[in-house]
């Protein structure tokens, strides 16, 4: 993965093939503690201990269509790489949180990447379920809820419609996020 | 700050006035993207950026776009399936934004797919 936005994509593709209808992703930079701490928490089927316990094991997975799952040994070892680490909270039933943590100015602490890009990719490819996105990046804040905007729009527009996505797309690049 | 505006949504209310509605069943093309980690590492976003701008540039209003998880061809990846109406689904391997562009001008805008980037044509496996 050439960047954090790209890991981000494939963490919450865990979850939306987990069941999951809400995913919030948090991110936060903190330039004080030189900490960068991204969070994706979600309302999927969860794991039970078991799975818990061997799920960073590359050569786990739940899927059938290859036997590796290099996700999060993936998003793993970005943040191993900076000091950082990678924590995982799962019960079965109830959901997945996935937090990692990076030490914000090392030198192989990959780029931020584009967050726009990434949930417009989720959105499109997953418009019944609902994402919250929350960043505090180089002092900015940013913040998308999908359950404002369908409140909004009313129950006849999909989240994948292209004047949606267009919109999403235009308020990260007018923000200079991306 | 970077927060949803009332008049933000507005101006999305207003946009939508007048297009149909892409529900499921009513579109004439469906485009899905590979996105497991395999097809995400070779570069899915990116393909799926190039799609998009593309799509917002042709005014197209009955096309989907989507996205699935990996398709157990991940040397092949990035890879994308196009589904016109009433056609067979056509799945294409080890694109870049070039390919996906002439894919989107020949195979979804005037049905004729590319056939130097797709998978197989008429074999009974895929791997």
């Amino acid at each position: 993965m050439e960047d954090l936005s790209l890991h981000i994509l494939d963490i919450v593709e865990n979850s939306t093939m987990a069941g999951a209808t809400l995913v919030m992703i948090h991110i936060l930079e903190d330039q004080e503690k030189n900490v960068l701490q991204i969070s994706i928490e979600d309302n999927g089927r969860g794991m039970d201990p078991e799975m818990l316990r061997k799920v960073r094991d590359p050569f786990v997975t739940t899927r059938t269509t290859r036997s590796v799952g290099l996700g999060l040994s993936l998003l793993e070892q970005a943040a191993e790489e900076t000091g950082g680490d990678l924590k995982i909270i799962s019960s079965r039933g109830l959901g997945t949180t996935v937090k990692a943590t990076f030490q914000a100015d090392h030198i192989d602490r990959k780029p931020m990447g584009d967050i726009g890009s990434t949930l417009t990719a989720l959105i499109a490819g997953n418009p019944d379920a609902d994402f919250v996105y929350r960043g505090y990046l180089n002092n900015e804040e940013m913040e998308l809820d999908t359950r404002e905007l369908r409140a909004e729009l009313g129950p006849d527009v999909p989240m994948n419609d292209p004047a949606v996505l267009k919109f999403i797309r235009g308020l990260f690049k007018k923000q200079g996020n991306s | 700050m970077g927060k949803l505006k009332v008049e933000d949504l507005k101006r999305i209310k207003e946009s939508l006035k007048g297009t149909v509605n892409l529900r499921e069943g009513q579109h004439r093309v469906k485009i899905t993207v590979h996105m497991g980690t395999c097809g995400i590492a070779a570069g899915a976003r990116k393909i799926m950026d190039a799609l998009f701008t593309r799509l917002e540039d042709s005014g197209a209003n009955d096309i989907i776009l989507t996205t699935s998880g990996c398709a157990g061809l991940c040397n092949h990846e990035p890879m994308l399936t196009v589904e016109v109406k009433d056609s067979a689904p056509i799945k294409y391997i080890n694109l870049d934004e070039e390919k996906v562009l002439k894919i989107f001008d020949e195979h979804i805008m005037n049905n004729n797919p590319v056939v130097d980037y797709a998978l197989s044509l008429g074999s009974e496996t895929t791997y």
